[in-house]
Parts: structure tokens; sequence; C-alpha cells
């Protein structure tokens, strides 16, 4: 076992994008059957790692080798046919074709007049979900498919490819544990075929249970590979980002407070049911739950964006009724979405443009007309408070990095002066630093009296920030956390369990 | 069960063929009762004749939408095509196999071109097309200083049979040249987009272009194929529709646009790509055709026509619109947990 030949081998590959180096020496190799993690910060350059090897960049300086041999000058058709599949996180499905014409989308490529067999395709998916034990409907059309169901119909189409590499980035991101269960048990079937699989994560997760082996990217450059039973959650975590974090429990016991934001049994058909909470005034809560728990969407409706379906918000006692997102602002309720680059900012726009888009209202004088002094000083004021680092306030937004933008995007909310804010996944694709900022803000925040929601999918970030975190799964609330009462560690256990 | 009901929704959404069919038959009896000569078969000969130029032009949209595009210029390509092969036509005196040659060559470039500024300076679709459909068709009225050709050879204006029967009541039933071309290109386009692999490609770029390029399909010769085809199409349409009237009329093709997108829409092609079929394209065809004819036919002002094509093109994409926004909702919520 030791001596085998890899199946995958890269000698110091480097990547350079303009003036970016997004790979620096990497030394890697892929043991054929073995299932293996790669985990890094988001923008570690693990992405771009995988679409080297896939052949999608080519890479600057180094070599690819696959059994030994050179494989380079590689590209998509190439890698795909040296047996290496990639199963994006988008899972890159044709939801208007059916499972069986995804799964052996192979026969539809090829030159324009070639005919295309229908029972062909389908003797295709057939066998390999038979080689998968699973069972999905051939003839169903993607589109119609649970998220789980995709994801097998995804690797049914890289195993239909005569696969001998898999990588899979954030398989479980959007899985229940049952769903997870299931796709591990795909897995061990993968490996015992001679299979390689990598998983790709910006943390570790259930798949480390049966990886063999990690390797830890940063900042472009391989930390190390290590045996899984070597490292663990936090040993991790210090390897990714390079820092020796030391995640003090910051939680206060808050109960004496005054309540601010009561939620009773707020429902949304298919989406949360019988969520209720309150909030109190200075209070970090988090709401912590995998992709897809409702989180977001618990999020939209306090937000006034999607209305209510049964269940009562009450803010300071007063009962609201939500309508739309201008009733949540005008009551007090700022959001910061997750997904900062598409709702939170306007890209082209100044920093200053953006800083006042949500106060526009209260800076109008009689004439409908806005000064342009009142607005340099509100936004001059609200860079200075969040240490954002700017060009220049008349700068587009686009030209700051993740972490600045993300502060602009506070800003623009704390311009509003709210009673309440919520931040959904606030530190997404921001790096560490910025990221101790952006919790600085927010303590200071709730010493101001501000409630905070604290929405994420990390329990580090969620332990080390909150006074209570409250436990999201399929759309409900299933169990309320104080940090520091159980270690990060058990928190971690009842969460992703 | 809302569940249940959300799925049939979506599914009957997938068959617009069946609703489609369900519309034709009971405006058709409507105007059959109401209107005298509508359900007659010489009628119905003489329908599909007429709409014959624009269904195989329709077929050509319908595969540039099918590839997640859209093409408003080929009236302009057509009307081009037509008046440069009856140019060659009339004025070189070429011989016949040249000119519908240089005619489908005419149509095929120009939707090159468009398939050209699509894929290479990444324009939208439409933006590019509008502006093609602007210059063509304007040095198309410079140089022609918008005068007809009316002596264009009898090779192209005499008209071909290829069956015709007299019935009882006296009336002619021919089945000629426009007919049958028609049935063919249907019958071409329905293979290309179902049993080759070029079709099934041009379909999983429309559902998702990312995810098309990274198996490996080549989306450039893809988007050339779709726009050149419509071109192609278009230029035959043109070429069919001098036949029919026996002369070359530079704007005669100009406002069939709406009417040729709106039979492609209401077929079940999406304007986001990666879905429609042949015999929804074809039956969108004969709604329209139907509703033009049987109105016509009821003495109903022209005007009103154009209202239904577009209401049709309204209803059809807020169906579309509504129901994937129904389809955003996803299942979230699971099953109520189990005490203890």
């Amino acid at each position: 076992m030791k001596d085998e030949t890899p199946f995958l081998r890269l000698r110091s590959v480097s990547k350079r994008f303009g003036g970016v180096q997004a790979l620096k020496d990497i030394d890697w190799e892929v043991r054929p059957g073995e299932v293996h993690c790669l985990v890094g910060e988001n923008g570690c350059g693990k992405s771009t790692l995988i679409k080297t090897v896939a052949g999608v960049h080519p890479p600057t300086t180094g070599d690819i080798e696959i059994e030994g041999r050179s494989v380079l000058p590689l590209d998509p058709a190439k890698a795909k046919a040296l047996g290496i599949q990639v199963i994006f996180q988008d899972l890159s499905l044709f939801p208007n074709l059916t499972v069986a014409e995804n799964i052996a989308i192979e026969d539809s490529l090829g030159p324009a007049l070639k005919p295309i067999s229908r029972r062909h395709m389908r003797d295709v998916a057939r066998k390999v979900l038979k080689r998968l034990d699973f069972e999905i409907d051939l003839d169903a059309l993607v589109a119609d498919l649970p998220v789980a169901e995709r994801q097998i119909t995804a690797i049914a189409r890289g195993l239909a490819a005569e696969a001998r590499l898999i990588f899979m980035d954030e398989p479980t991101a959007s899985l229940t544990r049952a769903e997870v269960d299931r796709l591990l048990a795909i897995v061990a079937r993968l490996q015992a075929d001679g299979i390689a699989v990598v998983f790709v994560s910006h943390r570790l997760d259930e798949v480390v249970e049966i990886a063999e082996r990690v390797t830890v990217v940063r900042d472009g450059s391989k930390v190390g590979t290590w045996p899984v039973a070597e490292v663990d959650q936090r040993r991790i975590a210090n390897l990714m980002t390079g820092l020796d974090i030391e995640t003090g429990v910051v939680a206060r016991d808050m109960s004496g407070a005054e309540p601010l934001l009561e939620v009773d049994r707020l429902s949304r058909r298919g989406e949360f049911a019988d969520v209720s909470f309150t909030l109190r005034k200075g209070e970090v809560l988090g709401i912590v739950g995998l992709l897809g728990s409702g989180r977001t969407e618990l999020a939209l409706t306090l937000f006034g964006m999607n209305r209510s379906e049964g269940g009562q918000i009450r803010l300071e006692g007063r009962e609201l009724d939500l309508r739309s997102n201008r009733d949540a602002v005008n009551a007090g309720i700022a959001y910061v979405s997750e997904d900062r680059l598409s709702l939170g900012v306007v890209l082209p726009q100044s920093i200053e443009d953006n800083i006042v888009l949500a106060v526009m209202k209260r800076l109008t004088t009689g004439f409908g007309l806005i000064p342009t002094a009142r607005r340099k000083e509100l936004a001059a004021e609200w860079v200075r408070r969040l240490a954002v680092k700017i060009p220049g306030l008349d700068r587009p937004v686009q030209t700051l990095s993740g972490g600045n933008q993300q502060r602009v995007v506070l800003a623009k909310w704390l311009a509003t002066h709210p009673k309440v804010l919520i931040l959904d996944s606030p530190t997404v694709g921001v790096d560490i630093k910025n990221k101790q900022g952006i919790y600085e803000v927010v303590a200071e925040l709730a010493r101001e009296g501000v409630g905070v929601i604290l929405i994420s999918d990390e329990v580090m970030e969620a332990f080390a920030t909150c006074d209570r975190v409250l436990q999201m799964r399929a759309g409900r609330i299933v169990g309320e956390v104080v940090p520091g009462t159980i270690s990060e560690h058990e928190m971690e256990e009842r969460i992703y369990a | 069960m809302p569940e249940r009901a959300s799925s049939a929704f979506a599914r009957w959404r997938r068959r617009p063929e069946l609703w489609l069919l369900l519309v034709i038959l009971i405006v058709g009896t409507i105007f059959s009762v109401t209107a005298r000569g509508f359900l007659t078969l010489p009628n119905i000969i003489d329908l599909l004749e007429t709409y014959s130029v624009q269904a195989i032009i329709a077929m050509g949209l319908f595969v540039v939408l099918v590839s997640g595009g859209i093409d408003i210029s080929f009236a302009a390509t057509a009307s081009v095509a037509q008046y440069c092969a009856a140019l060659l036509a009339a004025r070189a005196g070429l011989p016949a196999p040249v000119v519908i040659v240089a005619g489908l060559t005419v149509g095929a470039a120009l939707g090159c071109l468009n398939a050209a500024l699509i894929h290479y300076l990444r324009i939208t679709s439409i933006i590019a097309t509008i502006s093609m459909m602007s210059i063509t068709f304007s040095l198309l009225m410079y140089f022609s200083g918008g005068r007809s050709i009316y002596d264009l050879p009898d090779w192209w204006t005499t008209r071909v049979t290829f069956y015709r029967t007299e019935l009882e009541s006296g009336d002619i039933v021919r089945i000629t040249l426009p007919i049958v071309v028609m049935a063919a290109v249907a019958l071409i386009t329905w293979v290309l987009m179902t049993r080759a692999s070029v079709g099934r490609q041009i379909y999983a770029m429309g559902g998702n272009p990312e995810a098309a390029r990274r198996v490996g399909a080549k989306i450039g010769l893809l988007t050339f194929f779709a726009y050149g085809y419509l071109g192609v199409l278009a230029a035959l349409g043109g070429m069919l529709q001098a036949h029919r009237v026996g002369e070359s009329v530079p704007n005669a093709m100009v406002n069939t646009e709406l009417a040729v997108l709106s039979a492609a829409v209401l077929g079940g092609a999406s304007l986001n790509g990666g879905a429609g079929t042949v015999p929804g394209v074809l039956l969108g065809i004969v709604l329209l055709a139907i509703l033009q004819n049987g109105l016509n036919l009821l003495g109903v002002s022209s005007y009103f026509f154009q209202i239904v094509i577009g209401i049709t093109i309204l209803v059809s994409t807020s169906i579309t619109v509504i129901s994937s926004r129904r389809g955003r909702r996803h299942r979230i919520l699971g099953e109520e947990p189990a005490n203890g």
C-alpha cells in the first residue's frame, strides 16, 4: 500500500491569474481508491486547484501526473478521458433534461448528426444507479428532484463517464444527516471499486468519518497532509487560518434584559414551522443550521421580504404586520443578507451611495432633495466607525476587498439605526482578520443595546460571538445552547448529529 | 397536499401541447358554429398554406429559443435573402439552383453574424439581433429604394401542386409546395432536436450553459448552428413568400416577428431556454391561424387579432414565471420531530 504509485500527483504546481498568485508550488498526491479531504478557507485556492486538475485552468508552472505519467497539457475533455470527474457544488446538472439524459450526457456529445438512442441512455443510467444501489425515476426531470437525489444523479453521471477520481465540492452542504449517511455509503462503494474520492470543503464535517487523509490549503499553498486520526477540528481550523484562534466564550446571561423581539410560532408553508424565540436588548442570538435548514427563509420573513403564514412577531411588545421590507426597516429591523454580492451592495456604485441607500428618506429635505454635505458626512462617519479601508468615498464598492465590502453593507444598515440587526452568514468569503473585525462590531452594537441575530453554519463562529445559540434543522428550532455550558465540540456534535 | 397540486401544475406547464390542443379544439368548435365556411377542407388547407412561411421560420426560432437565446432579426434576414435572390434571378438571370443556394447562403451568413456577435462579443442576443435587424433592413431599403421586383422568373412564381382533388361541393383542394416544404422542415427540425446529438446539446445548453461547457459541449459551435439554422430557414421562408405572392417586396415580411415569436412561445418554448417541442410550436401556429381566420370570417377588426397575440404572449410567459416562482419554495420543512 505504501509503495503504490499515486493515481494523481502534482509536482510544484503554481497558477497565476494576472498579478494574483492563486497556487504556490503545490505538491500533492491522491492514491487509488483513497478517500481524501481537501480543506481550506474560502478563497484559499482549493477551487483553483480542482479546476487545474480538471483541465479548466492550465498550471503556470509545475507538472500533473496520472499514474506516473505527465498529462500536460490538459483540457477538460482530456481530464475526463483520464478518469477525472468533478462534482461541482452547483452539481452542473441540466434541470430541463431527464435523469437518464443527465447521467448519460456523454451519449449526447460528439458529432452534430450522431443519432441518439434513448434506450441506450436509459440502459447506461440504470446500470450506474444499480451500481450505486439507488433508485431514481429515470424519466423524471432533474428540476423536480430533491437536492439529495440531484446529488446522486451528479455522482452517477461521473461514474457513467468511467471516473477513477471524483472531486466532490462541498457535497454535504445541503443534505440532511440521513442523506449524508447514504452519500457516505455510496462513497464506500466507490472506494471498493478502486475509485478515489476527494472531498473539498471549507470545514471538516461528516466526511471526515470515512476519509483517510486530509490536506489543508492556505493562501494558495499546501500546509500539509495528515492522516485524519492525527488532527481534530481545532487543529484543522488553526492550520486553515494560520492563526491560533483562542475562542474565548463571550456568552452573557441576558435573561434579565428587556425583551426586544418576540417571535411566536412563526410559520411559512414549506419553509419553516412553529419558530418561537425571544431576542433581548443587547443580546447576540445565534441561529445555527446547515444550508437549506430554513435559516435564511426565516430571516427573510423577519425582514418582511416574505409574508409569514402563521404566528406573530412582536417588537418591544407591539405586534408587527410586516408587508414588505420597508415596513421592517421602519420598525427598526435591518438585514444583512447572505448573498452580499447580489443583494447587499450595488457594486458599480460608490461607497457613499451604498451607505446612504437605506436612509435616503431621512436625509431628504422638505423639497425632496438630498443635500450632498449631509450624505458625505453620514457616509464618512460610518466608514470611520467601522474602520472600512477605502481609497475614497466616491470609489465603486467593487474595488474593495470582501471584508471591506461586507463592512459597507453593515454601514448601510447601521445608518438606519436598527433596533434589531439580522446578520446572515456575515463572514462568508471574508478572511480571518476581517472576520475578527466584524465580530468586534457586533459586540459593540450589542453593548449599545441593539439586538443581534447572527445566522451561521459555522459552529465556531456562533460559539465565540453569541450569548445563546438556537439550532435549526429542517425548518424548525430543534434546540438551544448556551456557549460555555457545553464545549464547542459538544455543540458541534449536537448540530451536525 | 399542496405539493401534489404544484407538481401537477408543473407537469401541466411542461406539456403545453396538451392544453394548446384543448384550446384549439374549443376555439375551433366555437368558430365552426359561429363562422360559416370555417370548418371546410379548402379553408383549412388554405390556412395551412398561408401560415406555412411563418411555420417554417418558427421552426428556426424555436431552435434559437431552446438554446437560451432569442432572435428578432429573422424577418429582416428573410427580406434581405429574398431580395438578393430576386435580384440574381430577375436582373442577372441566373438559374434556379444557383439562386436558391445563394439565397440560403445569405440567410446562413446573416444568422452566423448574429451568432458571432453573441458568442465572441458576448452581446445579449436580443440586443445583437435588434441591432442587426435595424442594420440589415435599413441597408435593404436604402439599396432597393423600397422598389419591389415584379418580374420574377416563371420557375419561381409558378405554382407547384403535389396533390389535387375536387370535392363534391366543387371546391378544389391543392397540396402545394409551401405546405410540403413546411412539413419537411418540421420533420427535419424534429429529428435534429430529438434524435441527433446536436439537438440534445442545444437543449442541454439552454438548460444550464455553464454545465454544458463543463461536460465538454462546444458552446460556440452550437450557437452558430442555432442562429445559422434560423438564418437558413428565414431565407427559405422569404423565398417561399415571394413564390406565393409572385413578387419580391422589400418590406413584405416586416411585422411577422411578433406572430412567429408568439407561436413559438405558445407552443412551450421558454424565453429562458431549454424547453419546447416541434409539435408544440406547430400547434402554436395552428392556434394563431385559426384565431386570425375565424375572427376574419366573423368580421372582427384585425387590430383585435393583434391584441389577442399580445395577450397570449403575456399569459403564456406569466404562467412560466409563476410556476418557476412556486418551484423556488423548496421543500425545507421536515417532519415534526418525534417527542423524546
